[in-house]
């Protein structure tokens, strides 16, 4: 069965779009042979380079199969009158292509109508290719695009340079944005040149390009810069480049013919800070940084380049590659030498002229607002003559002053760190300037956290600062909008009070909500929002960072223990705690035990509910002296020695007790439902009932909501 | 105070005694560009922050008209300013700009050809394009591009204009910037940007360097950018400037929105641009001396950017009925 060959050519695409590019551009090709019937068992491989994308489709068809299909037309009453056909019948005869004899009568459902069957004829895949391709290629989504010819026709990522369309030997003739394809694509800019390469069929796409110096296939490309990084790594004894999977991809998809290069720096730039090296070099030249076997630095990188050099061309190179990072090393110096000029501690005053946000002031403002809550939260860690309030002080006061230094204004992505590694050096004590370093922690949802009791502090503070200050403006993530990451810094805020092991024990959500926002009554809807929205976030952690199952997330997320409202003031734990006790029910969700208590309970709630609904009152709390029925006085009993269980047990993060002790109220409410009528006459009987309920939920809800485990 | 910089990787003299002296770069360049059917400018004679402020190509860009033009724009950026002292920095640097409106499909082809031409050989490099997009909000400008890596240095940002003075732009506009203090340091192989060649006598072989050609300058107005400049003078000249600029733009929406031809064709768009130019070096400078409250400064972008706005679009007005002049400097 022929193969189809589609390669598009275009100026560099920029490398953080390729791989969706080349994914998406694959899979409306297939979809699109798919609902034209022109698939048989088929294979889809596909493509791409800084320079093109392709897919080459095995197994097309080279011919639409000849289809029949039944259409119907007006009812037999309007078809025909008198037995003749009426203008409606022959409107559609014609329409439909065949003579009003061959009309027959369709019976359905709703009666008789005419019908036509009519034949399709398939028409050849090359007609169909050229002419479904273009909105195909029209159709791919690129974050940023650009028009380029005149009258602005159509955008693309970048102007297209050609179009190749095979089907087997035959060019399909497909047309778009002002090119027509051929049988021709091209190779290496400059390790081939100009002159085209022929493709005669799709099958020797790869090959031919590969002639041409370029690989079309992305994981041999990955594979050949691995090897090449490899290689060039031996030269240097024991060494080894560190790994960094990002850089790999990013330099997979600036290249279409990698090999790699070893230069070399002078050793005494390894005085500089290692961050300062490997930013310089990751981030700013995209070179790997090489280490020896204890991962420390030697002075030595390694370039990807997009060529292949003989030893004259790779000493050029190497000379142009080190004259860069030489004058970068050279400027970082510069930059260190001349910050030290002003201390941080200087700097905080030039923090007035630092924009934090154009509607929230400088950062200065932001210091002193990022103050009062580090001051609110040390105080709930620590109480209120801490012993490091102090130094917590300092770190909140100094920690944005490296937004004026040089250093920061070159390397952005080091703000923190040059904060940190300066403090350092101008003898602040550690415990700051360790804080300092960590407090943009955690990057990511992989990265590292602050490991410091300062450290945690002063993220905690400055991220729930920013989120909330951002509420108060209105600056509120929705949907894919979410301009000043305050989900990454929410998320971050989560993770360090699950996991800091200075903070986890102590502290809870609502600590650090209420920080931002002292306990304002007028902010009480602020207060709330910002809640909501950070209980999003622990939601999302629960699932994502500790692979949580949906369910148990979610009962956790609508927990007492993770939400404190007013009801339960006084029981706030560490939010340790909330993260531990998630994991261990969600070990234990699937049991026999853990889903009956769960359809019990959810059963007592939905009593409640329906009780509520018709506009019944009742307490939270049932009166011992209006229980009559033993099976009651036996709930109430035992709600009350698990409502203690759990308390104590949950403390001592013993989960699996807190769950036993849940699953314990299985045979008493079942007790309960077998003999007990709720919803009798007499209304102070019921009402009892129904707060015995409230109760029995309440206890359990504390911990988890068990009513969203029964659908497991 | 020089910095020292340790040269331990062997340098080819070979490529040094060869390489292009300043001068030449530019002479070359613009030889290059000339043969290839560019308008020859000379740098614009107010203060610009970037060749693309010059009126060649924020005015040029708008409207139906082709235009290719070559040239050099020394571009001033106070805040830049080192005192001579960081041998890669500099407040005023020299941008060689190349405007294709519209942009011809081989306009990579011809930019590789222009880096022969300087005597880069690419088959003994490595040269790639880099996502680089470029924006202005003071010009309300912005397109996608790249940033052009040769062996890992960046010598050229490439750029599809987009959209100008807030006005979408039909045809495209292609544009390519060279710094030519990098290339040229490149070229010669030298690590601080003030041992550049500038010339060299043909006679004699005597070299000037471009320390001595430019060192003083830009000691002084580092001094004067970071230290003397009156800063309460410099946002009366603000004031002054944009007053003027905005009382003629007002004064001049009438007549372009009027019948007279030879009275449109006599609204001076391209003196109200200077006062506007004017404005947004007075911004630079006066950000430069710390003067420009965080409460101020996006005020500030706006007011310039509300001049360059209306400027592009007066002078769109006037293009729409003056435009009778020939099509001028296509590139083929």
């Amino acid at each position: 069965m022929p193969a189809f060959l589609l390669e598009i050519g275009l100026e560099e695409i920029p490398a953080r779009m390729i791989a969706a590019a080349q994914k998406e551009l694959a899979e409306r090709v297939e979809k699109m042979l798919a609902r034209e019937n022109l698939l048989r068992a088929h294979a889809v491989q596909s493509y791409s380079t800084p320079r093109r994308l392709a897919v080459l489709v095995e197994g097309v068809l080279a011919h639409q199969p000849d289809t029949q299909e039944e259409l119907v037309g007006p009812s037999l009453k309007v078809a025909y009158k008198d037995g003749a056909p009426t203008p409606a019948a022959i409107a559609f005869a014609k329409k439909a292509g065949v003579e009003v004899s061959a009309l027959r009568t369709i019976t359905n459902a709703k009666g008789e109508y005419i019908g036509a069957t009519v034949e399709r004829k398939g028409r050849p895949a090359v007609e169909v290719l050229a002419e479904m391709l273009p909105r195909e290629m029209a159709g791919l989504y690129w974050a940023k695009s650009m028009y380029w010819r005149a009258g602005k026709p159509e955008r693309f990522v970048r102007p297209l340079r050609w179009l190749l369309a095979l089907l087997d030997a035959e060019v399909v003739p497909v047309e778009f944005a002002g090119l027509k394809a051929d049988d021709v694509s091209y190779g290496h800019r400059v390790l081939h040149g100009d002159a085209p390469v022929v493709i005669a069929k799709p099958s020797e796409y790869v090959a031919k390009l590969e002639k041409a110096k370029v690989v079309v296939d992305v994981e041999a490309r990955r594979q050949r810069i691995r090897k090449a990084l490899d290689a060039a790594t031996r030269a240097v004894p024991g060494a080894r480049w560190r790994e960094n999977e990002e850089l790999v991809d990013a330099v997979t998809h600036l290249t279409e013919w990698p090999t790699a290069l070893l230069g070399n720096f002078e050793k005494e730039h390894l005085t500089l800070p290692e961050e300062i090296l490997e930013t310089v070099m990751r981030d700013h030249q995209k070179q790997f940084v090489v280490e020896d076997a204890n991962g420390k630095l030697l002075p030595h990188f390694l370039a990807v380049l997009n060529t292949e050099v003989g030893a004259a061309g790779a000493a050029i190179i190497r000379h142009g590659n080190e004259r860069v990072l030489r004058a970068r090393f050279n400027d970082a110096r510069f930059f260190w030498d001349v910050d030290q000029k002003i201390s941080l501690t200087d700097r905080v005053e030039m923090l007035r002229n630092v924009t934090f946000h154009k509607d929230l002031g400088s950062y200065y403002d932001k210091t002193e607002k990022n103050l009062k809550t580090a001051d609110y939260i040390s105080k709930k860690l620590s109480g209120y003559h801490s012993d490091d309030w102090e130094n917590i002080r300092l770190a909140v006061e100094l920690a944005k002053t490296d937004l004026t230094t040089e250093m920061v204004k070159e390397f952005t992505e080091l703000q923190g760190v040059v904060g940190g590694l300066y403090t350092n050096a101008q003898g602040i004590p550690k415990d700051v300037s360790d804080a300092i370093y960590e407090q943009y922690m955690p990057l990511g949802a992989t990265n590292r956290i602050p490991s410091t009791k300062i450290g945690a502090i002063l993220a905690l503070s400055d991220k729930m600062t920013t989120i909330t200050e951002m509420f108060k403006k209105n600056i509120i993530p929705t949907g894919s909008k979410d301009p000043f990451a305050l989900r990454r810094a929410g998320a971050g805020v989560v993770r360090i009070l699950a996991e800091n092991t200075h903070v986890h024990g102590n502290l809870h959500l609502v600590d650090v909500v209420h920080a931002t926002n002292q306990m304002d009554e007028a902010d009480k809807t602020l207060r709330f929002h910002v809640l909501d929205f950070m209980l999003d976030r622990l939601e999302f952690y629960l699932q994502e960072s500790c692979e949580i199952r949906l369910q148990v997330a979610r009962a956790v997320r609508n927990s007492g223990a993770a939400t404190y409202d007013d009801d339960s003031a006084g029981k706030l734990v560490g939010y340790g705690y909330v993260a531990g006790f998630a994991k261990a029910l969600n070990e234990q969700v699937g049991s026999a035990d853990v889903l009956a208590v769960a359809e019990l309970l959810k059963r007592a709630a939905n009593i409640q509910r329906q009780a509520k609904e018709k506009g019944i009152q009742f307490s939270g709390e049932e009166a011992a002296a209006l229980l009559v029925d033993p099976a009651e006085k036996e709930l109430a009993q035992r709600v009350t020695e698990v409502d203690a269980s759990i308390q104590k047990n949950y403390r001592e993060g013993k989960y699996s007790e807190v769950i036993a002790a849940i699953a314990g109220l299985q045979q008493p409410l079942n007790a309960f439902f077998e003999s007990v009528m709720v919803m009798v006459d007499d209304e102070k009987t019921r009402n009892n009932r129904l707060a015995l309920l409230a109760r029995t939920v309440a206890v359990v809800r504390w911990a988890a909501d068990f009513s969203e485990l029964a659908s497991i | 105070m020089r910095m020292k910089t340790a040269v331990t990787t062997a340098t080819s003299n070979a490529v040094l005694k060869s390489a292009l002296t300043f001068q030449e770069l530019l002479f070359t360049l613009q030889g290059f560009w000339s043969a290839r059917g560019c308008i020859l400018q000379q740098p614009y004679d107010v203060e610009v922050g970037a060749g693309t402020m010059s009126p060649e190509t924020f005015l040029r860009v708008l409207g139906p008209k082709p235009y290719s033009v070559a040239y050099a724009q020394p571009s001033r950026r106070p805040a830049d300013g080192r005192y001579g002292e960081n041998p890669n920095r500099l407040f005023k640097h020299t941008q060689l700009q190349v405007i294709l409106k519209p942009p011809p499909s081989n306009i990579q082809e011809l930019y590789l050809e222009s880096l022969a031409a300087i005597g880069i050989d690419l088959r003994q490099h490595d040269i790639k394009f880099e996502e680089d997009n470029w924006e202005s909000p003071t010009l309300g400008a912005w397109g996608v591009g790249w940033q052009v890596m040769l062996d890992g240095l960046e010598i050229t940002q490439f750029t599809y204009f987009q959209q100008c003075g807030g006005i979408d732009l039909d045809p495209i506009t292609g544009e390519i910037t060279y710094g030519l203090e990098r290339i040229a340091a490149f070229l010669q192989d030298v690590d601080s940007i003030y041992d550049i060649v500038w010339m060299r006598d043909a006679k004699t072989g005597r070299a000037v360097t471009y320390g001595e050609v430019r060192l003083a300058e830009e000691l002084q107005f580092s001094v004067y950018n970071f230290e003397k400049a009156d800063v309460e003078k410099l946002w009366q000249h603000l004031d002054l400037y944009e007053a003027e600029c905005k009382a003629l733009l007002d004064a001049a929406r009438p007549t372009l929105e009027g019948e007279d031809a030879v009275a449109r064709s006599r609204v001076p768009v391209l003196a109200i641009f200077d006062l506007c130019l004017k404005c947004s070096h007075l911004f630079n400078l006066l950000d430069a001396r710390g003067a420009i409250s965080v409460t101020e400064r996006v005020g500030v972008i706006a007011r310039v950017r509300a001049l360059a706005v209306g400027v592009a679009k007066a002078y769109t007005a006037q293009q729409t009925v003056v435009g009778s002049a020939a099509v001028i400097g296509a590139v083929s």
